[in-house]
């Protein structure tokens, strides 16, 4: 019987390998440290961020590798994302240091660890080929999630934010489990290129497929936070401690991305013109809704959930226009707008929620939209930054917001779905009022309080490239435009 | 270093430049602006030469450097063309540019703000290079508007005072009426074209030459005639032809060197540049070169009397600008292109010059602009004398100096030109170069020589232009019983440079950039319809022969007898103009109204725009956006943020409830299908 | 066929006998002097009947989740047990598939290293 097994390649999974032991070391290692500001625990596991984007950068060979019996599958996209994440952990982690240093309750290695962990489960989650490991990698970022929403006992908000996110992350998984049940009912396979074939082969039952499919689909509109999906986005961004909120908002939106390329695209592609019906609806009514309610908003913060539920609902008409009438030939084309979309919305977010760290200090959380009042007379430098990313996420030209919106309309418009193009268009203007809210806040102004900016000088450097990387990636945007679709054609 | 970093490192330098003391100009010293926004040009400059040098050798370059976006068959990119054309304008411009920063040391010694301006006349070299060097028509537009923008910011430099705060607004309105034009020709290229690049469009003119297009009713319209005078309309407002010139004389608001090197000696000329690089375009309409010729003829000769009756040192500079200005459009419109940039350069260093010596004056002078309180400044500033003679001698036209050749060349192309308008055109040419003499020297007599005006305790120059001139703190004058004095050496040495060229420049370059084959492939004329060049090159033996030539034209008299008049006038019989200005007291109100433009403008476009504006404010704002749109969606998007709100209750079941709604919905619909 | 259920029955008739013989046996054999407290049923330390709403000490979590976690993860020994010898004698797989369990049980001791230093096992 063993004389059948073979031994798994550990290659192509290398970069988990590597997360994961040094997520056990550091757990022990930090049992050790004293000190408060956890030094030696952030060190250790910047070092492992980076090592690990350096193995995936080396073991990178541009072809699509399958190992653990193709449980597992190493290809461009998946080593590019996982580039992606890995640095916008990095850099997370910086802006979110002095945050947690400064508070008792929340000073504990174990931030370090979860990070690291949630990180390793989204980098499972990309590289999945397999229904099961997608849901393992999943859980593994979710639980990881959950406990970080919860570190700061004290704080009733976030435990109740914690509970919420349990509960119906708990929900959405049960759903996500019952489809890929159907799914397999339906094909007799959990592998999802075998998927795929069956599909292709035909002679399935297309009843409980399809209905495999809602279930999926709403496993990953959770995930995306999507509406009617979203509710647990404004109570979880607006609960949790700004430095998770950062995290929730920025890393795990790769993964999501992944999860709909996988499961979607290389596993269901046959059923696209159903899956794109479905992400439609969600997608208009995202925009709709979350541009609307962010408008009402107090806290920065839960605007800036609503704020990405539009985005993601944004990104989404990308995924709807690959294949119009049987036709795939724009698909690579839309596929990678939206993943553009994705690694743009990112990086822009990343610097948003950093300028609230920025603001923040020992006991101030800077997250009600009236501290962002005269910032320009605080420091016209940090004001002036905050103004790129808002303008960026509100789609005004020459930022990467813009050309994120530019190409994902492009494929809408390509597809066909002029009506739709127009109903973007329409949301993302409401979107841009209260985006240029904030630009009026801190330019137009009196501060309400003249305290000068206390965040450590690699946060201010970090924060300066961030939000200059999200102007001059507006600039010159095609190189990374073209490392979306390179990545995309070889690895679909 | 290969050629193309080279071509990138010319606009990048002074932008570097501009970045460092403009971003921080709060906390750099004042060397430091200085020193870095003087080397970026400085470098700028040695790299157009290597350049030149280059492009001498024979080689050129038209080529991408970067794709910015590409939309469906459009590409925007951003992109070098490198030829003769540009490297003469490179040239110029760098070398301007850097005599103005040397000289802005010394004029804006004492000024707050210091760094700022630095770095706004970086950002211009940048803007500028960046506009000549352009291969399309989308960089073009961006280095068009950037200069037109740093113009606005220049203008309004000391904006604490009023007169000035108008001044840049009336120059951005103006020059809005220019670029919608211009933008219109640029759209209408791009529709019929297919394509922004000035290769692709010129060797698509020919075939669409004949092509017609519908604007309104059945009317057929010539493309070419249409769509060039778009574009001329965009050099109308950028190169101050008549009637949108009305913002340049008011630019003087800004600090002097600015209108040397902006509204003098390079931005001004951008719309005679792109005329001349779209000379391909230009040829295929006799309709629309004579409108230019018109437009060019009238605003040489009626700009140029304007120039007799100012006081303002500065407004009598701005108006012959204008009115050399319409020299060089004259000669666009008479298919001499070569000409025009011929003028345009040699234009650039001698109206440079007479503005820097403008501006010594006026630092001689502690600030005081009116030229009935100089007088005899002869003997306290001989640099600044002895430069401003030669830049006036090469403004008028003396046989031997720059402006000579140049000018000669217009007049004379005016003369072999057949299209409709060159009768009046030559005419207008003719008496211009009267009316230039007479009020250059008029100004010069009355600064340089005569009585010593100055440091008398009145100053009451409340004269004619009560509202327009500066009023606060920069209007000193001397004290009474004080001495101006020659301006230090950052001032005087930009003077001295900028006169050897305003000597030599035309006797060297009259000869290769007219006659040679220096704008061979790049400018290029319809050789059977325009024949003037040609007829030009028959008539021509040499810059020398040229010269002597000129003691037997009329050209040459008319000239002397401006200087001699103004001699006569200023220095004789000082009461004889005062007598005239009371026998024609109306046309000198009508003159010193400007033809009535302003208040043309302002009761027509700015009272009618005002009428506009209050009716939709109140119909259309109040009444329909503010009642209808804006409280109305705020209503709306209140009650939907109200209804998501009540949905965002907080309650965990409710959120679980809408998931599962959410997937009952989706199931129940594709129960259907499936 | 159904002899191949035997040793399941031999398994049911034992299971029996090891939950009844230790009550005959005590029975049988232990003296019988009942009082209340004896007689109450054993509930590990809680009324039997009370309101099941109530608060209970935390430290039973913490108890309990550590049970649930070291006990479902040795689980995947047994399958490893069932086929050891076949790793042991496929030469191809001897190591990797010792190596394998090794790295498992080495994982599950950072976490009882770290449980221990947290000082979860303490009851106080």
């Amino acid at each position: 019987m063993l004389t059948n097994f073979v031994i798994p390649d550990l290659l192509p999974a290398a970069p988990e390998l590597f997360i994961l032991a040094m997520a056990c070391v550091i757990l022990i290692v930090d049992l050790f440290v004293k000190s408060k500001a956890r030094t030696l625990t952030f060190a250790l596991t910047q070092l492992t961020l980076v090592g690990c984007a350096a193995i995936t950068y080396m073991t990178s060979t541009g072809e699509i590798t399958y190992t653990f019996s193709n449980m597992f599958v190493d290809d461009l996209m998946a080593d590019l994302l996982k580039l992606f994440l890995d640095l916008t952990v990095i850099v997370v982690l910086f802006y979110a240091r002095g945050y947690i240093a400064e508070r008792v309750s929340m000073a504990k290695g174990e931030f370090y660890v979860l990070v690291l962990l949630a990180t390793l489960g989204m980098m499972v989650m990309i590289s999945a080929n397999h229904l099961l490991t997608l849901y393992l990698g999943l859980e593994m970022m979710s639980l990881s999630v959950y406990a970080m929403v919860a570190l700061n006992r004290d704080s009733t908000q976030a435990t109740e934010a914690a509970m919420k996110y349990f509960v119906l992350g708990a929900l959405a998984s049960g759903l996500l489990l019952y489809g890929i049940s159907m799914v397999y009912g339906a094909t007799g396979t959990l592998e999802i290129t075998q998927v795929a074939q069956a599909l292709a082969q035909g002679a399935v039952n297309k009843t409980i497929l399809v209905f495999g499919l809602v279930f999926l689909v709403a496993g990953i509109a959770f995930k995306l936070g999507v509406v009617p999906f979203h509710m647990w986005i404004p109570d979880v961004y607006h609960g949790a401690p700004t430095p998770v909120t950062l995290f929730i908002a920025s890393a795990p939106k790769l993964a999501a991305f992944a999860m709909v390329i996988r499961l979607l695209v290389n596993g269901l592609f046959f059923l696209a013109p159903d899956w794109q019906q479905m992400l439609m609806i969600l997608a208009v009514l995202s925009m709709a809704i979350g541009n609307l309610a962010a408008i009402a908003q107090t806290n920065i913060k839960r605007m800036l959930a609503y704020s990405a539920i539009s985005h993601m609902g944004f990104m989404l008409l990308g995924m709807v226009s690959g294949v119009v009438g049987g036709d795939a030939r724009f698909a690579l084309n839309a596929y990678s707008s939206s993943m553009f979309y994705m690694v743009a919305y990112v990086i822009t977010s990343v610097a948003g929620f950093g300028m609230i760290l920025l603001l923040a200090r020992a006991g101030f959380e800077a997250d009600s939209l009236d501290d962002f009042k005269g910032l320009n007379k605080r420091s016209p430098w940090f004001a002036s930054m905050m103004m790129v990313v808002m303008l960026s996420m509100a789609g005004i030209p020459f930022f990467v917001g813009f050309f994120a919106k530019f190409a994902v309309l492009q494929a809408v418009v390509a597809a066909g779905y002029m009506w739709l193009a127009i109903a973007a268009v329409l949301f993302s203007l409401i979107g841009a009022f209260y985006y240029l809210r904030v630009v009026k806040l801190m330019y137009f102004d009196a501060p309400l309080d003249e305290t000068p900016i206390a965040a450590g000088f690699d946060t201010k450097l970090l924060l300066s490239a961030n939000g200059l990387a999200v102007a001059l990636l507006g600039l010159f945007p095609q190189t990374l435009m073209y490392l979306c679709a390179v990545a995309l054609v070889r690895s679909l | 270093m290969d050629m193309k970093s080279l071509y990138l490192l010319v606009p990048l330098a002074p932008l570097a430049g501009a970045i460092v003391a403009g971003l921080f100009c709060r906390v750099i010293p004042r060397w430091l602006a200085h020193t870095a926004t003087i080397l970026g040009v400085a470098v700028a400059f040695i790299t157009s030469i290597v350049i030149f040098q280059d492009v001498l050798a024979g080689n050129s370059f038209n080529g991408t450097v970067y794709q910015w976006l590409a939309s469906g068959e459009y590409k925007f990119e951003v992109g070098f063309l490198i030829d003769k054309l540009t490297v003469t304008m490179m040239l110029v411009v760098t070398s301007v540019s850097l005599m103005v920063h040397l000289y802005t040391i010394g004029y804006m010694q004492e000024d707050p703000g210091y760094n700022r301006f630095f770095s706004y006349i970086s950002l211009f070299t940048f803007s500028m290079l960046m506009l000549v060097m352009s291969n399309n028509f989308m960089q073009l537009f961006f280095g068009w508007e950037a200069v037109g923008l740093v113009s606005y910011l220049l203008i309004g430099f000391w904006y604490t005072r009023p007169t000035a705060i108008f001044a840049n607004m009336k120059a951005f309105l103006v020059n809005r009426v220019g670029d919608f034009g211009f933008i219109l020709g640029i759209g209408l290229v791009l529709a019929h074209f297919g394509s922004l690049d000035y290769a692709t469009v010129f060797a698509k003119a020919p075939e669409l030459a004949n092509k017609t297009i519908n604007i309104w009713g059945s009317a057929d319209w010539s493309l070419m005639t249409v769509a060039c005078i778009c574009l001329f309309i965009g050099a109308m407002g950028k190169s101050a032809q008549v009637p949108l010139h009305v913002w340049l004389p008011d630019s003087m608001e800004g600090p002097t060197p600015i209108s040397a090197l902006i509204h003098a000696a390079t931005m001004v000329t951008a719309g005679i540049f792109m005329v001349a690089r779209m000379s391909p375009l230009f040829e295929l309409s006799d309709t629309a070169l004579s409108f230019v010729l018109v437009i060019g003829a009238t605003t040489a000769l009626f700009m140029g009397f304007l120039g007799i009756i100012q006081n303002d040192i500065k407004r009598v500079v701005a108006y012959s600008t204008l009115s050399q200005l319409g020299y060089m459009t004259v000669a666009l419109g008479a298919s001499a292109y070569s000409v025009a940039i011929f003028h345009l350069m040699t234009h650039a260093f001698f109206k440079a010059l007479l503005f820097l010596g403008a501006g010594s004056v006026i630092i001689g002078m502690h600030h005081d602009q009116d030229m009935r309180n100089m007088g005899g400044l002869r003997k306290y500033m001989p640099i600044t004398w002895i430069t401003s003679l030669i830049g006036s001698l090469a403004l008028i036209g003396t046989p031997f100096f720059a402006g000579f050749y140049s000018k000669d060349s217009i007049i004379e192309a005016v003369a072999l030109s057949n299209i409709a308008g060159a009768k009046y055109a030559y005419f207008a040419v003719m008496a211009g170069v009267f009316i230039t003499a007479f009020y250059s020297f008029r100004m010069y007599f009355l600064v340089f020589h005569g009585e010593e005006r100055f440091g008398k305790a009145h100053h009451d120059h409340h004269g004619d232009h009560e509202d327009e001139e500066p009023a606060d703190d920069h209007h000193h004058g001397l004290a009474p019983g004080q001495k101006p004095h020659e301006s230090p050496w950052v001032v005087t040495v930009p003077l001295i440079a900028l006169a050897i060229p305003s000597v030599i420049i035309g006797y060297i370059a009259i000869e290769p950039m007219l006659f040679g084959d220096y704008f061979k492939g790049v400018i290029h004329v319809n050789e059977e319809a325009h024949p003037v060049m040609e007829a030009l090159h028959h008539h021509f033996h040499g810059a020398v022969a040229m010269a002597l030539h000129a003691v037997t034209t009329p050209v040459f008299w008319l000239a002397f007898s401006g200087v001699a008049l103004s001699w006569f006038f200023y220095m004789k019989r000082p009461d004889i103009p005062a007598a005239i200005k009371a026998r024609f007291s109306g046309i000198y109100t009508l003159l010193d109204n400007k033809y009535y433009f302003d208040k043309f403008n302002e009761v027509v476009f700015a009272g009618g725009a005002r009428l506009l504006g209050r009716g939709l404010w109140k119909g259309g704002d109040v009444a329909l956006i503010d009642g209808l749109l804006v409280n109305g969606s705020a209503r709306l998007v209140g009650a939907i943020a109200s209804v998501v709100r009540f949905f965002q209750s907080g309650y965990i079941y409710h959120y679980a409830f809408t998931m599962i709604i959410g997937v009952f919905v989706l199931l129940t619909l594709w129960f259907n299908r499936a | 066929m159904l002899e191949n259920y035997f040793p399941i029955l031999l398994f049911i008739l034992v299971g029996i006998a090891i939950g009844v013989l230790p009550i005959v046996l005590g029975w049988l054999i232990a003296p019988n002097r009942p009082d209340a407290e004896k007689l109450s049923p054993y509930e590990c330390g809680f009324e039997a009947f009370e309101d099941a709403r109530m608060k209970f000490d935390v430290r039973y979590y913490l108890i309990a989740i550590l049970f649930i976690l070291f006990d479902l993860e040795i689980a995947f020994l047994f399958p490893w047990a069932t086929i050891f010898k076949e790793i042991v004698n496929t030469e191809a797989v001897k190591w990797f598939g010792f190596a394998e369990m090794m790295v498992f049980i080495a994982i599950l001791v950072v976490g009882y290293i770290y449980a221990w230093v947290k000082g979860a096992l303490e009851w106080e």
